[in-house]
């Protein structure tokens, strides 16, 4: 498999919708691709029109100006057997099960009297396989949760067999634990097969930790796109989400010291981490330098401990908890 | 779950058979049972009247209840389908409204109300009905081909039935009391009316129907997922729309022009169906559903002759009496499987 074969490529694409007042323009002269092995996140805030590209890409919606270029795909007919997608439609077929949902992946291949293959039955299969759907086949899909589901959904793309798969908000409602399954499988995919992945996602730390490239929606009726990395770097992520207290920088939600007390903080690991969390949740400020508390993990030996040394003596607390209150009470002992 | 499929199938056909027999065997006049079966092995009986009336009144009108039945579940069940909407029917496309309108015209209107235009003339009621049904589909596929969603469409629909009966409501308020009961015994269904060539020209108009119903199995399960998957695995949303519509008005405006308005069947046996047969799949669903609403209103004519021999109630009354409480229980169950 080529590598940097491009499965699919975007020139001077103008979508959006005619209304009866003119053109509605979403976005503007767009010239993207999409190569093989990659996973690309597409991101932007609400209504900036991610869901109308995702649909135009797959041919599902006109543009209104430029073309889509899709290899192998010359004919809109032949874009199924190219891309497919996964969007957050809801399903009408509530008694459908899961098997027959993931077999919906083979239409393109059948004809009329949906007869399937030896070859559509082991791809079925071995989407199945690959979502580890085993134990919910016979499933129907009113019995099923919403992650479940759109595993369901994942599948059945799967089975689709197309080099390019394009995802709207798959992660959508799915609690933690589903959401980095989902996006560490389509990293796998596009590793494992060369898959083309696009996904429209709100998951900003999910998609920086795993996108290849990202889709950042502009300002302009744009997409600025570039690795993960360098669009924190230049400030992009900050202007298009314009974002409030979150430092993305360092990954976190800026804290403001307002007790005006520094405690210097030693330690190490993920203790360290989550103490430091902990005093600047609740407006201590983190020096270390010298100050007048000082704060030492220690874990050695067993259990962990924090000390609390200050000028009038040295404290122990046994979890972040007792060692809050400890902080409390020093600092109302000191300002009475 | 192979064999439990298979039983349900033979109870199923079994039903139907059975329903047929029983059929064919009550009437105003009895007729020993081994006496029928020898007509129909045979087509000779012992008495040269019971051969006319098991062939020629019997069996046309079991035919009848088994082809109007049969299409009216089918038209149904696309309607359902395509129009994502568990309480849609045939006649959510005003089909019947539309035959209704050209009937009451003929029947009602000042200047149609004598002479050649007579009501017991059966032939002009078809033709009318074939021509207000056909008046209202064209209407539909126009707007079908301007309107894309199909919730707009449905509405569309249902408006145009609105309007035809509002006319139907004025011509009726403008009539004289014995046009009134010509129309209002039409709307009370004539299945045991029709005559073999009649029943011939009805079966080649509902087999069309069903030949296209069968040719779209595929598109009909993929509209199952909206129409924005159904197009992204290959399915022309547009061209499948028109022809699953030109299906069902074909299936509802023919038996409506031979049979009269019959209510409820379409909407109600699609779900009974799904009971028995618990599939999405319209490779099963098709046949299924033909074969239970010939049953169903097959069923409702045994029930219209039971309370006494001499009397036989409208089968399109009954039709609404059994429908009404399937409709009642899809909305509770319906309410009950989307809360979560």
């Amino acid at each position: 498999m080529n590598a940097t074969m491009r499965y699919l490529t975007t020139t001077d694409l103008t979508i959006g919708y005619r209304q009866p007042t003119g053109q509605n323009i979403l976005f503007e002269r767009l010239n993207l691709s999409l190569s093989a092995g990659q996973m690309i996140c597409f991101m932007g805030p609400n209504g900036a029109g991610k869901s109308s590209l995702l649909r135009a890409l797959a041919g599902l919606q006109k543009p209104l100006a430029g073309t889509i270029r899709i290899e192998g795909g010359g004919k809109t007919e032949n874009i199924p057997t190219q891309v497919a997608v996964v969007l957050t439609d809801r399903i009408y077929g509530l008694n459908l099960t899961v098997e027959e949902i993931v077999a919906f992946g083979r239409y393109p291949y059948l004809g009329w009297n949906i007869r399937l293959s030896k070859e559509d039955e082991e791809k079925i299969q071995a989407a199945i396989e690959q979502i580890h759907l085993q134990p919910l086949l016979r499933k129907k899909l009113y019995q099923l949760s919403d992650g479940q589901l759109q595993m369901t959904m994942i599948a059945r793309a799967l089975a689709q067999d197309t080099p390019v798969i394009l995802l709207d908000e798959p992660t959508a409602h799915l609690d933690l634990n589903n959401r980095v399954e989902i996006m560490d499988l389509l990293l796998k995919l596009t590793r494992d097969t060369g898959k083309a992945v696009l996904l429209a996602t709100h998951e900003l730390d999910l998609a920086l930790q795993t996108a290849d490239l990202i889709w950042l929606t502009g300002k302009n009726r744009n997409i600025l796109t570039g690795l993960p990395e360098d669009l924190v770097l230049n400030g992009s992520f900050d202007e298009i989400f314009d974002l409030k207290g979150f430092d993305l920088k360092t990954g976190k939600v800026r804290h403001h010291p307002f007790r005006n007390v520094a405690i210097q903080l030693a330690g190490a690991g993920a203790e360290y981490l989550w103490t430091k969390n902990a005093l600047e949740r609740n407006g201590f400020g983190i020096a270390h330098d010298q100050q007048e508390i000082s704060v030492t993990l220690t874990g050695d030996p067993l259990p962990l401990r924090w000390v609390i040394k200050r000028k009038d003596g040295v404290n122990e607390a046994d979890s972040i908890e007792s060692l809050l209150k400890l902080l409390e009470q020093t600092i109302a002992a000191r300002h009475p | 779950m192979q064999g439990r499929r298979t039983a349900r199938w033979t109870t199923l056909f079994l039903a139907l058979i059975a329903l047929f027999a029983l059929d064919l065997s009550l009437g105003s006049v009895s007729i020993p049972l081994s006496e029928i079966g020898r007509i129909l092995l045979t087509g000779e009986g012992t008495q040269k009247v019971w051969e006319q009336i098991v062939w020629d009144f019997r069996m046309t009108k079991a035919l009848t209840c088994l082809l109007a039945g049969g299409a009216l579940a089918v038209a149904g069940l696309q309607m359902q389908t395509l129009f994502r909407n568990a309480l849609a029917g045939p006649d959510v496309l005003g089909l019947s409204s539309g035959a209704s309108l050209a009937v009451s015209l003929i029947f009602m209107s000042p200047f149609a109300g004598s002479g050649f235009l007579s009501a017991t003339n059966p032939v002009l009621v078809s033709l009318a009905a074939s021509m207000g049904s056909a008046g209202v589909l064209i209407v539909m596929l126009a707007v079908a081909t301007k309107l894309h969603d199909n919730v707009s469409l449905l509405i569309v629909g249902l408006m145009v039935g609105a309007a035809a009966s509002s006319v139907v409501s004025v011509l009726q308020y403008l009539s004289r009391a014995e046009e009134m009961q010509i129309y209002i015994l039409w709307t009370f269904g004539s299945i045991g009316g029709l005559n073999w060539i009649e029943i011939k020209i009805l079966l080649v108009i509902l087999m069309a129907g069903v030949a296209i119903a069968f040719a779209h199995i595929k598109s009909l399960n993929a509209w199952l997922l909206g129409d924005h998957y159904a197009q992204s695995v290959g399915i022309n949303t547009r061209r499948s729309r028109m022809l699953i519509i030109l299906s069902a008005s074909l299936l509802t405006g023919g038996v409506t022009a031979f049979c009269g308005p019959i209510a409820f069947v379409g909407l109600a046996v699609p779900h009974l169906t799904k009971l028995l047969i618990k599939s999405e799949n319209h490779k099963t669903l098709i046949p299924a559903v033909l074969m239970a609403g010939g049953a169903l209103l097959l069923f409702c004519d045994i029930i219209a002759r039971l309370p006494g021999s001499a009397y036989v109630l409208p089968v399109n009354a009954l039709t609404a009496l059994i429908g009404a409480p399937v409709v009642i229980w899809v909305i509770i169950r319906n309410k009950a499987m989307r809360m979560p």
